[in-house]
């Protein structure tokens, strides 16, 4: 138990440094960007919201920076996460909500889907070490966990949406449709989603499957896979229970790391695509200098990103009875 | 080469089995390198009686945990059994699937390992890992793998409570005990070890020997024990074979072979490990280090390291001798004696 | 483990003192050397390497056009003037990608070679200084390493408009060193304690002595590495923030080229070299790196090492046992 304490406080630890991060991050750029911001928006907003701006970025504000702190906290607790200058007057709350759940379905599943595959690709290519698959692997999938993923997401456009029109490559879903809950939006939603998922399971996946394979690799060397090659299981279940099982505990670790670059690769994917997501808004928020939206948005990929984090913990703990004990 | 029925002295508790329980015969590993092919065993032969306990001792490196692994079928890349063959119960297993295998493993032959912290499943609970050998060998019933489970404990000394715990949990000993009582769970014919007191403390090593020595009185099975630390074995083997560079260099009863060692090599071992009781002698090494086994010499292995070395032991490789009850593969202690098998 | 290794086998028994315990530089050099010529992985991406290395030092060789002079017919496609066609705008889109080949591989290098030195400075520090230093330091860099770069990246760098190469690498080298931080305080950490350091510290050798002669040189495999795959991770995340038209625009690197091909609808509109040269030239840099540090996985990790023989069946090898004799 001492184990999951330790990682919730680290998540606790965490989430606070970025919360500051965030705090900090303008006001410690040469010139306040905000007031660049201020200039260009200033005949086009209502002095209401140019106030707002000015308090949320630490601008032309009497508070000292550390009321100006808490006062950014406070915000942050009641849910205000200040207004969109790109969709104003929505509240920026609002405007991720449309999004948000596009890209958890994108990301959440494409991840789920490269960790399963990955890893039973690589558990096969560890045990047949020397065959074709075990040759083929690790140059092959080197190689796809270089390419860029905006890049396989063009080269996906162009093949199967340009050229022979399997699958659509525009938006999420059709800007014809409007968002509910019926079961043929939803299959629209699906359609879209298609190849953005492919892009993005393509160039993750190989990392999956190399570090699968090598820590298989370390394990099937292990003295208690020899032991249970003494007692006469069967190849299953020392494949399974023997070695999988502890082969894919470093795995889940380095699962922490891998939520990073995946959802950096969501961005682009989704921006390529123009995939109304989390990552598209960040990337049109950036074009119209939306400030509180950009902010905002990137609180929230780091909070969902100690979440998945933090969810690999607790499997690591249910999977690992050592650290359980030790703590 | 061969031992043989007239050679073998009567000692040791009365096996299980009429007839040898194990023949080995020119048995040879090699491991595939990139420098080549390494021989790690030679050419090893010898007999195994229902019941007896036979100790393997010698340096790190000198083949005899692979020469183990070889007879347990249990090699794994890049050591490959070359030639030879291990009649267990007279089958030869070297030529069976492993599908085949798998009726004997555990049931007949069942292996300890020297840390039972590597050895254990570190996710598994240790009823889970005697559930799992009992079950690949059709016993379903859940009371019967608890009950039998429950039995091998206590047959160590450790209380069934314990059934419960991940290996991280248990001590040392303990650990290594539960090791050996999950060997003992089909009463097998043949038990390997593999330096299981290696890691242990020296008070624990003795009692852990004794437990093993007192389950063989108990249950009747042959032993075969590897490990580089000969006075603790030789207080419990009826045999002992010493080993060097791949090969048998030594090969009889306990106490011939500890008492009187022919082998130069066995000498020397016996004269690193100073009687706590008997008189204070200067402590003597074995100068030099092993052959590399990619590249042997051509005439005796022991030759470079040899104090007796003379100049016909560097020509040709040398077999084994009959000396009185013992073999040795040395041309000095040999040819005292009428060649010839 | 008793059991014998390939690698055992041959070396002196440990009665033998094996002198210092740690891989001298040198020797580490010759071996990675040696590696690389036999590994085919390895040549091929060192030959890439240096390929592309020609290029950015000498890019007029091959590609005598100015990249960046708009006098051309626009949108042409592939012909024997204009290899890869034009840009929308009239640019020879051949002579841009050779061009930008020194843009991209700069960044790559040195923010690879700097945030290598970061991540070792404090690896290093966090695992030998140990305790509050320790604490701190890598609490630090655990966050970094948990928040995702590319946002953060891009939070940063929309700050700083019109940002240039050199606060492009300043920023890369901040939020990338991490990852390869903290494997070098782990390993720290493991060869803190071994023997030969301890003999160090009995000579009376000053702190600063072990870490550089001692401990740095055993970790060169490491850190090696660790300047390969942050240099991969590097070249992707600059071209993914010019990708997004951060940075400066109207420099000639492949990631600006993937920019203006994406504003002007380089995909819809037929122009598929445009879209997908720079694309594939950055994948092709990010592979060579890769591949060369894939071999380097090979060369420090024996058990994954290309086995000359065996195949194996699960744990069994599938080469037939040889010449089974059978029972007497």
């Amino acid at each position: 138990m001492r184990f999951l304490l330790r990682r919730a406080a680290f998540f606790v630890l965490t989430l606070w440094a970025c919360v500051t991060l965030n705090f900090l991050l303008p006001r410690l750029m040469p010139g306040n960007p905000a007031i660049a911001l201020l200039a260009k928006f200033h005949g086009r907003l209502s002095p209401v919201a140019l106030k707002a701006i000015e308090i949320a970025f630490g601008v032309n504000t009497k508070q000292n920076l550390a009321s100006q702190y808490v006062s950014y906290l406070h915000d942050l607790l009641t849910g205000n996460l200040g207004t969109s200058l790109t969709f104003f007057p929505t509240p920026v709350s609002v405007v991720i909500r449309g999004a948000i759940l596009y890209t958890l379905g994108l990301v959440g599943v494409t991840t789920i889907l490269a960790f399963i595959l990955g890893t039973l690709i690589g558990i096969l290519g560890a045990w047949r070490r020397g065959g074709w698959l075990d040759s083929i692997l690790p140059p092959v999938f080197v190689i796809t966990s270089a390419i860029p993923y905006f890049w396989v997401g063009m080269l996906l456009i162009l093949v199967f949406g340009i050229q022979l029109h399997w699958f659509p490559y525009d938006f999420a879903y059709d800007p014809s449709l409007s968002p509910s809950l019926t079961l043929s939006f939803i299959g629209n939603v699906i359609e879209h989603s298609i190849l953005p998922a492919i892009a993005l399971l393509v160039t993750s996946i190989g990392g999956w499957i190399l570090t699968m394979r090598n820590t298989m690799i370390t394990t099937l060397a292990e003295d208690y896979v020899k032991m249970a090659r003494a007692k006469g299981l069967s190849s299953r279940r020392i494949m399974f229970d023997y070695a999988a099982r502890n082969a894919i505990l470093p795995n889940l670790s380095g699962f922490a790391m891998s939520i990073g670059f995946v959802v950096s690769g969501a961005v682009l994917v989704e921006f390529v695509f123009n995939y109304n997501g989390l990552g598209y808004l960040l990337v049109q928020a950036l074009d119209a200098e939306d400030y509180p939206l950009m902010q905002a948005l990137f609180l929230l990929i780091t909070v969902a990103v100690l979440i998945a984090i933090l969810l690999a913990d607790i499997i690591t703990a249910i999977l690992d009875p050592r650290t359980r004990s030790a703590g | 080469m061969r031992t043989g029925q007239t050679d073998r002295l009567d000692i040791g508790p009365a096996g299980r089995t009429s007839g040898p329980v194990l023949e080995i015969r020119d048995l040879s590993v090699s491991y595939q390198t990139k420098r080549g092919n390494v021989r790690a065993v030679e050419d090893v032969s010898f007999d195994l009686a229902s019941g007896e306990f036979l100790g393997i001792v010698g340096e790190s490196g000198c083949g005899k945990s692979t020469l183990l692994f070889a007879i347990a079928q249990l090699l794994s890349a890049p050591a490959v059994l070359d030639a030879g063959s291990v009649m267990f119960e007279g089958v030869n297993l070297v030529n069976l699937s492993e599908h085949q295998l798998a009726s004997i493993r555990w049931k007949k032959l069942s292996l300890v390992m020297q840390s039972a912290m590597n050895a254990l499943n570190p996710v598994k609970t240790i009823a889970a890992q005697f559930s799992d050998a009992m079950r690949a060998h059709g016993v379903t019933s859940k009371s019967d793998i608890t009950g039998r489970s429950v039995e091998v404990l206590r047959m160590v000394g450790i209380d069934p409570v314990h059934l419960k715990s991940y290996p991280h949990q248990l001590s040392g000993g303990m650990r290594q005990r539960s090791m050996i009582a999950m060997a003992m769970l089909f009463t097998p014919d043949l038990v390997v070890m593999d330096e299981p007191t290696s890691a242990l403390d020296v008070v624990a090593q003795r009692s852990l020997m004794v437990q093993i020595k007192e389950l063989q009185q108990q249950l009747g099975f042959a032993i075969i024990f590897v490990t580089h630390d000969m006075s603790l074995v030789s207080h419990f083997s009826d045999r002992l074979m010493v080993m060097y560079a791949g090969q048998v260099a030594e090969l009889g009863p306990t106490r011939s072979v500890f008492d009187t060692p022919r082998h130069p090599y066995s000498t020397g071992l016996l004269e690193a490990f100073p009687s706590i009781r008997g008189p204070k002698v200067p402590l003597t090494g074995i100068p030099g280090s092993p052959p590399d086994l990619a590249r042997p010499p051509e005439g005796c292995r022991f030759a470079p390291r040899c104090p007796q070395v003379q100049d016909r032991c560097k020509a040709d490789p040398v077999r084994l001798y009959h000396v009185e009850d013992v073999l040795v593969r040395c041309l000095r202690a040999g040819n005292g004696v009428s060649s010839g098998d | 483990m008793a059991i014998l290794t390939g690698a055992a086998l041959g070396e002196p028994a440990p009665g033998v003192a094996e002198p210092g315990g740690q891989v001298q530089a040198g020797q580490a050099i010759g071996r990675i050397w040696r590696a690389v010529r036999s590994n085919k992985k390895a040549f091929t991406g060192a030959t890439l390497l240096v390929i592309f290395t020609f290029l950015a030092i000498f890019p007029w060789v091959i590609a005598r056009d100015n990249p960046e002079a708009e006098i051309y017919g626009r949108s042409l496609g592939p012909s024997a003037a204009h290899w890869l066609g034009t840009t929308s705008y009239g640019q020879d889109l051949f002579a841009q990608a050779v061009w930008g080949t020194r843009e991209t591989l700069i960044i790559a290098v040195v923010s690879g070679a700097l945030s290598t030195f970061l991540s070792v400075i404090m690896g290093l520090a966090a695992g030998y200084l140990g305790g509050l230093w320790d604490a701190v330091l890598n609490f630090i860099t655990d966050v970094l390493l948990v928040v995702p770069t590319f946002p953060l990246l891009i939070i940063i760098v929309a700050y700083l408009p019109g940002i240039g190469v050199p606060g492009l690498i300043a920023v890369l080298v901040v939020t990338g060193y991490s990852y390869g931080a903290r494997q070098l305080r782990a390993q720290t950490l493991s060869v803190r304690s071994r023997d030969y350091l301890e003999a160090a510290r009995v000579r009376g050798e000053r702190s600063i002595y072990v870490i550089l002669v001692e401990i740095i040189p055993s970790m060169t495999s490491l850190i090696v590495a660790t300047f390969l795959g942050t240099a991969v991770y590097n070249v992707l995340a600059a071209a993914g923030l010019q990708f997004l038209g951060l940075g400066n625009p109207n420099s000639v690197s492949w990631g600006t080229m993937l920019y203006w091909a994406q504003n002007n609808e380089a995909l819809q509109t037929d122009q598929y070299m445009w879209a997908l040269v720079p694309g594939a030239l950055i994948g092709l840099l990010g592979a060579a790196f890769a591949l060369v540090n894939y071999a380097f996985d090979e060369i420090s990790n024996p058990a994954l090492a290309r086995v000359p023989i065996t195949r194996t069946r699960g744990l069994n090898p599938v080469v037939r046992r040889l010449r089974a004799n059978r029972a007497d």
